[in-house]
């Protein structure tokens, strides 16, 4: 019989080991799905993982993609990580975006076409008190009436998305546009443009936010004192109190910041890789970032790595599918098993298994 | 003479780094009670266990009758006739005292023979009980009733009792005894485990004693002394805590009629209590919990605000403040449930000063905490309060009850309070560790500083306390007199029956 047994500590080998050894497990795995799909195992590997990186036919169009997929991943990850280090579950962060680049944008639009310096920080300034806004709306519903913020936040996702279509169509739509849906080009206007900083790279503004953001995130649960308590009202919410944690408090700065954070990815998107609000201007980064949250371990260091991580698993996934034939729902189910393993294999940490009869422990 | 009822022969059980018996042997015969003493960690669990088949042994034997007793599971067990009544109750509170016995059972009998069953029980065996009394609203006593009531019907020839005195008043600890002893007259047999010895002076027939899971002492406990006991308990001599006697000093902490609603729906209501404490003395708080203890705490801790003047520190006004503002005013407080309020179990002992001391030592500063600092404070509470650990590095729930509850009783205490109050500080402690946290309870208040513990234990009260009182649903009695004070007046005083008067009519 095989049991798990609680270990004493949580162990720091395997803490670090587990996601290498889930990496191994994945692409064993994913192997052995391609090869009966009939695809070279190695080749369909390769081109998901090397090629959108190494390769000089695709590399020069796939690595500044990696940053531009990956900046926002990690950036509202990394606001989201912090909340549910506290055991606040902000699950809207799809919706902050949107609203985030709906506020920026807007705030731009008006002044159009200024070419003032301070349009973009205007508009970036924006974007963040517009995902700040919107999470807001669960805060203090949750403060004042104790509803679920896991509910609230998620609803107002669609809330979102429909303002965004209203936005796309109506109060933002290009008067020179001809009548088609969508806002002036952001990126084609100089003032309010987030254009890559350092050629080939793919970075813009954007990254530097994410950069800035997993520093002070870092620096914040391991230094200050908030970060503690926000960690601290995670694991034992009455020792929190005791140590004078005030949770109301905490609610509203962590979907606060996830909220702002979520906002700037939206107007860093849409004044640069997007160029405009348009209907489909949101891909789904406010869910995706939810997955990196966790894969990251909720430490901001693991996020950068999981959001790299899933950029090129998206980047390397449609590559295989474009190239090799792969059917979309494969790569699906790949990146599927990386999470599974990841998270699976994340036991070993916390327990150890035992082989052998199973009993009751005193 | 008949052969005995069980005979535990060489019975070992390791676990991985831990033997917890080792080649135990004891004997109990019929209609004996018999003591199983010994600190916590000593093995008493794991060879109760064993009898009532949660637990196989690695090596020995057991003899019930002269029969080979090998128990797969509780159901083998009590169906060889061996009962058990745990410390912790597995009752359901929404359901009544006959749902609640009939849920015990493997094949209960309809409900009217049943309730008229427990009836007969109850009335043989002088355990006044109600079977239509929906559980939820019964005291501890009442509860451990049902419990035993359920554990007679299955007429057991041996009956395992668990430390049941830990929640009883000394009035309910009567008459459990006179229970037992019937039951003994009737010729069943009781392994009582307690770490109380003067308990099993007055009911045990024989003892075994325990310690590092093997046997180093069998004796007649009513022909030795509690001293004696407890050093072949503990191994070594333990002197009872000392301090020398100063005159009252000025009133460090004054609570003036104060009173909160319950927190949550099993919680209790804090009514109109007052009482004040001067520096250099020990107040003892008793009472069975569950009456107000928890929520006693919270308001002084801060944890829940009460209406303004209702907690004065030193003139100054703390009851809107909360815990930061009063720890950095000199009230400090050390909670009872140690995992999970006084420390977080994940984290380790050096982040776990962070929790309450991180204002008053200084630990962080403009926020920035000083992680070097806190390793050193939790250094040395490890030192100074002889906590066994590997380092400050461990997490607080590898650390075993005792020497988790000196950590987080030290960290309070080397933080020089003002006021310090405590709730059950040697709940579930060895007694070495308890008869630390103790003296240096009485080492603090002979510093200066006030102290209140707030406990269920009553020889730890009459022990450390210079005066004492009782909460009782939410009341406090008038603190008197430690000195002097009987066992039957605190008992009263426990009941609910402030003065004597009352008392004859009970």
């Amino acid at each position: 019989m095989i049991a798990l047994e609680k270990r004493a500590q949580p162990s720091r080998v395997w803490a670090w080991a587990t996601p290498l050894l889930a990496v191994i497990l994945t692409l064993v795995a994913g192997g052995l799905m391609f090869a009966v799909l009939g695809k070279d195992p190695v080749a369909a590997l390769r081109t998901i993982f090397y090629d959108p990186l190494f390769d000089a036919q695709f590399a020069s169009y796939s690595r500044p993609q990696l940053l531009v997929k990956a900046a926002p991943l990690i950036l509202i990850a990394t606001g989201l990580a912090l909340g549910f280090r506290a055991g606040i579950w902000n699950i809207g962060a799809e919706g902050q975006y949107i609203i985030g680049a709906l506020c920026g944008a807007g705030a731009g639009l008006a002044l159009y076409p200024s070419d003032s310096p301070l349009i973009f920080p205007m508009m970036v300034l924006a974007g963040a008190l517009g995902g700040w806004l919107w999470a807001m709306i669960p805060a203090i519903l949750k403060t004042r009436f104790h509803t679920n913020e896991i509910l609230v936040s998620l609803l107002l996702v669609y809330v979102a998305e429909n303002l965004l279509a209203s936005m796309a169509v109506g109060t933002l739509r290009n008067p020179d546009g001809g009548g088609f849906p969508g806002s002036r080009n952001l990126s084609q206007w100089p003032a309010a443009a987030n254009p890559e900083l350092i050629p080939g790279t793919g970075a813009h503004w954007g990254v530097v936010a994410a950069i800035i953001a997993v520093i002070f995130a870092y620096i914040l649960l391991q230094k200050h004192l908030l970060g503690f308590h926000i960690r601290l009202a995670g694991q034992s919410p009455r020792a929190a109190r005791f140590a004078g944690v005030v949770p109301e408090r905490l609610v509203i700065f962590c979907l606060g910041l996830s909220g702002a954070l979520a906002g700037l990815a939206g107007i860093f998107e849409a004044t640069g890789p997007a160029g405009q609000i348009s209907i489909d201007f949101n891909v789904g980064y406010g869910f995706t970032a939810i997955i990196v949250a966790f894969l990251g371990r909720l430490h901001p260091i693991g996020i950068v790595l999981a959001g790299l991580l899933m950029a090129l698993t998206y980047i390397g996934g449609e590559l295989a599918s474009f190239m090799l034939g792969i059917p979309i729902a494969a790569i699906q189910a790949f990146q599927g098993m990386l999470l599974f393993f990841l998270l699976a294999v994340d036991v070993l940490t916390n327990y150890r298994i035992r082989l052998g009869r199973r009993e009751v422990r005193a | 003479m008949t052969t005995p009822l069980l005979q535990i022969e060489g019975v070992t059980k390791a676990y991985p780094g831990v033997i917890a018996n080792n080649n135990v042997s004891l004997t109990i015969g019929r209609g004996e009670v018999h003591a199983l003493l010994g600190e916590n960690g000593a093995g008493k669990s794991t060879l109760v266990k064993m009898l009532f088949g949660l637990v196989t042994p690695d090596a020995g034997q057991m003899v019930l009758d002269d029969a080979p007793y090998t128990p797969a599971s509780p159901e083998a067990a009590r169906e060889a006739g061996v009962g058990m009544v745990f410390q912790h109750f597995s009752l359901f509170d929404a359901l009544d005292v006959a749902e609640n016995v009939a849920l015990g059972m493997s094949d209960p009998p309809p409900r009217r023979d049943l309730a008229q069953r427990i009836r007969e029980v109850s009335e043989d065996y002088g355990l006044p009980l109600d079977p239509a009394q929906i559980v939820g609203d019964l005291s501890a006593g009442e509860r451990q009733r049902v419990e035993i009531v359920r554990c007679l019907l299955g007429k057991p020839r041996l009956l395992i009792m668990d430390e049941p005195t830990s929640v009883l008043t000394p009035q309910e600890v009567d008459l459990l005894f006179d229970t037992l002893r019937t039951l003994r007259g009737e010729g069943t047999s009781i392994l009582y485990i307690s770490h109380k010895l003067e308990e099993i002076r007055a009911l045990c027939d024989h003892a075994t004693i325990l310690r590092h899971g093997e046997v180093v002492g069998q004796c007649v406990p009513a022909e030795e002394s509690a001293g004696r006991l407890a050093e072949l308990m503990v191994g070594r001599r333990l002197d009872p805590p000392t301090r020398p006697r100063s005159a009252p000093g000025a009133v460090a902490l004054e609570i003036r009629d104060l009173s909160l609603p319950p927190p949550h729906a099993f919680g209790t209501a804090l009514r109109q209590v007052s009482f004040s404490v001067t520096s250099g003395e020990v107040v003892g708080i008793g009472g069975v919990a569950g009456n107000g203890q928890d929520e006693l705490l919270s308001a002084l801790s801060g944890e829940r605000l009460s209406a303004p003047g209702t907690v004065t520190l030193d003139g100054t006004d703390l009851s809107r403040k909360g815990p930061e503002p009063r720890r950095l005013a000199g009230l400090l407080a050390a909670p009872e449930e140690r995992l999970g309020h006084a420390a977080a179990p994940d984290m380790s002992l050096s982040e776990n000063t962070i929790v309450s001391a991180a204002g008053r030592q200084g630990l962080a500063r403009r926020g920035l905490i000083d992680w070097g600092a806190a390793k050193d404070f939790a250094e040395g509470i490890i030192a100074r309060f002889d906590v066994r650990t590997p380092g400050p590095g461990t997490t607080a729930r590898a650390l075993s009850g005792g020497n988790l509850q000196k950590y987080v009783i030290g960290r309070e205490i080397l933080q020089d309070p003002r006021v310090l109050v405590v709730n059950q500080p040697t709940w579930g402690v060895d007694a070495a560790a308890a008869a630390t946290i103790r003296q240096a309870l009485l080492d603090l208040a002979a510093k200066g500083a006030a102290v209140i513990v707030i406990s269920q234990d009553l020889d730890e009260l009459m022990e450390v306390s210079d005066r004492f009182a009782a909460l009782t649903e939410g009341r406090l009695s008038p603190f008197r007199p430690t000195e002097g004070l009987t066992v039957s007046e605190i008992g009263l005083m426990l009941g609910g029956a402030h003065d004597m008067e009352a008392a004859h009519a009970h």
